[in-house]
């Protein structure tokens, strides 16, 4: 059942008074190429607010990765998810065993858009980020002139830590980094590791102490 | 003159000074390349951008009224908090303590100054919230560092809500012969707090030799030649204020004195945690909303209660 009133512009607006969500490019500027922008999961406000960090000019183009048992549960969130947001199901619980959960992502690639992503596949409610799935590793490999962008979120484990309800106001900086590029032959873990460490970089520039 | 026409003079005068002072900036920017004169050129634009908002702001409450000013003040009061927090160290057992803090503390402390309930609002914070928030931080049995927590969140709410909450205040305040121009005295009190800012910058350029340790775009020969000034400013403008020129003019001392212990604190404290001072990004409130506020945080109460102590009946 679909409300007919948007909610997405007031909750962006929200995100914004609650955790400011001010975007820091750092090694790389807004475009409009096709990018993977990846970051550490900790929250569930995490998506809005890499979204509200955006330049407009891009929204329309970006499509966040979103988990179908959460997103896709009905109600509200599903109509913000899909109709607002425009995103991309993942099905982390893999209810059709013979599906490849990314093929979603591949179509959306394929057709042109740029991703927000979280490798870490769940949310990890800490500072940094732990270790990374093969899912980044998979699509890279796939479509190597996609610019992958490590973006690191800082301090939303402090907003809402897990089992409260309401957010405390905290200032959250989106810091995007400079692209990183899969390697001819580059192992697996190896590249995971460095993309990893590309998020973790960030989190230590000019932010203040956690 | 009626408070109408005072200060719809004032704020004209204020217009045309900042523009002119708006000018005067955009053009020695575009003049020079020189990055020191730069940066200094920079910080004095910052404040004459933060004048425009103080104009503005008066503008607007003026046409549709006091309530505005201190729904201002109350947005200040929460991005204020919302700074600090993320500069302390908390932990996930003060969420409930910080909940109510947001949601709770600045509504009501805003109310009660609304609904003029002086001998409430001068101890809310102070007295009851002192005494509830660690209770509510000690439910929770996390006793790791409980001190320095309590400390921390108490010292916020006094920053950020109660001392900056005492600026609106200003405005119920009933001194004789000034009845009901409560906003015109907030204006006077604003005008030398910026003031005071703005001629310790320009001064500190011009001729200051020693920079602050606490403030490097400030200089200590800048800063006491800036507060002289400003508080000749505050002397001249004495008409606004139910005070005598002498009167005026200790006030002004006052604020001066009180406003540059407020940036010297809270500089201090924003350093001791590791901070880097947040950069103008010409953002006005959200960002750097400590800075800008951390003179009047000490000298809105201090201001507030001298007028109330030596001028109210």
């Amino acid at each position: 059942m679909n409300l007919p009133i948007k909610f997405l512009p007031p909750l962006v607006w929200l995100v914004r008074v609650l955790v400011g969500a001010y975007p820091r490019w750092i090694g790389s500027v807004p475009s409009a190429n096709q990018r993977i922008y990846f970051a550490n999961h900790s929250s569930h406000m995490d998506t809005l607010v890499l979204w509200a960090a955006l330049p407009h000019s891009l929204r329309a183009n970006t499509r966040p990765v979103a988990a179908r048992d959460y997103w896709g549960a009905g109600g509200i969130r599903q109509q913000i998810a899909q109709e607002e947001l425009n995103v991309v199901m993942i099905d982390r619980a893999r209810e059709d065993p013979d599906a490849d959960p990314l093929d979603p992502l591949h179509e959306a690639l394929t057709l042109g858009f740029s991703l927000i992503f979280f490798p870490e596949g769940t949310r990890q409610p800490q500072r940094l980020p732990g270790p990374f799935k093969s899912g980044l590793y998979r699509l890279a490999k796939a479509f190597p002139q996609v610019e992958l962008i490590p973006v690191y979120l800082e301090n939303l484990h402090r907003a809402m830590p897990k089992g409260t309800l309401l957010p405390v106001p905290i200032i959250c900086t989106v810091s995007f980094g400079a692209s990183l590029v899969l390697a001819d032959g580059e192992e697996k873990d190896v590249f995971l590791e460095r993309a990893r460490t590309a998020v973790v970089a960030l989190a230590g520039l000019d932010t203040v102490a956690a | 003159m009626t408070q109408q026409e005072t200060f719809f003079a004032v704020l004209a005068a204020l217009t045309v000074l900042l523009a002119a002072a708006t000018a005067l900036g955009t053009w020695l920017a575009g003049r020079t390349s020189d990055a020191v004169k730069l940066a200094w050129i920079g910080q004095m634009n910052m404040r004459i951008r933060a004048a425009w908002a103080i104009v503005l702001l008066f503008g607007i409450a003026f046409t549709v009224g006091g309530g505005a000013l201190l729904m201002f003040f109350a947005v200040a009061s929460f991005f204020a908090l919302r700074e600090f927090i993320a500069l302390t160290p908390i932990r996930s057992s003060d969420h409930a303590a910080l909940v109510l803090a947001f949601y709770v503390v600045i509504p009501v402390q805003y109310l009660l100054i609304a609904a003029d309930w002086y001998a409430m609002y001068a101890v809310f914070i102070p007295v009851y919230v002192f005494l509830v928030l660690p209770v509510v931080m000690a439910l929770r049995q996390d006793t790791e560092h409980y001190l320095v927590r309590i400390a921390k969140v108490q010292w916020g709410l006094m920053i950020c809500v109660y001392c900056v909450s005492h600026a609106p205040a200003i405005v119920t305040l009933e001194l004789p012969g000034f009845e009901g121009r409560g906003a015109l005295l907030l204006l006077y009190f604003l005008l030398v707090v910026q003031m005071s800012d703005l001629l310790a910058v320009i001064a500190s350029a011009a001729i200051g030799r020693t920079p602050l340790k606490s403030n490097p775009n400030k200089s200590r020969e800048g800063v006491f030649a800036g507060g002289a000034a400003a508080v000749l400013l505050g002397t001249a403008l004495f008409w606004m204020t139910p005070f005598a020129w002498w009167q005026a003019a200790l006030m002004s001392l006052a604020i001066v004195v009180a406003g540059f212990m407020g940036g010297l604190v809270l500089t201090s404290v924003e350093r001791s945690l590791g901070a880097k001072v947040w950069t103008d990004d010409g953002v006005l409130l959200t960002r750097g909303t400590l800075q800008r506020l951390d003179a009047l945080t000490f000298a809105a109460p201090v201001f507030f209660h001298l007028a109330l102590y030596f001028f109210a009946p």
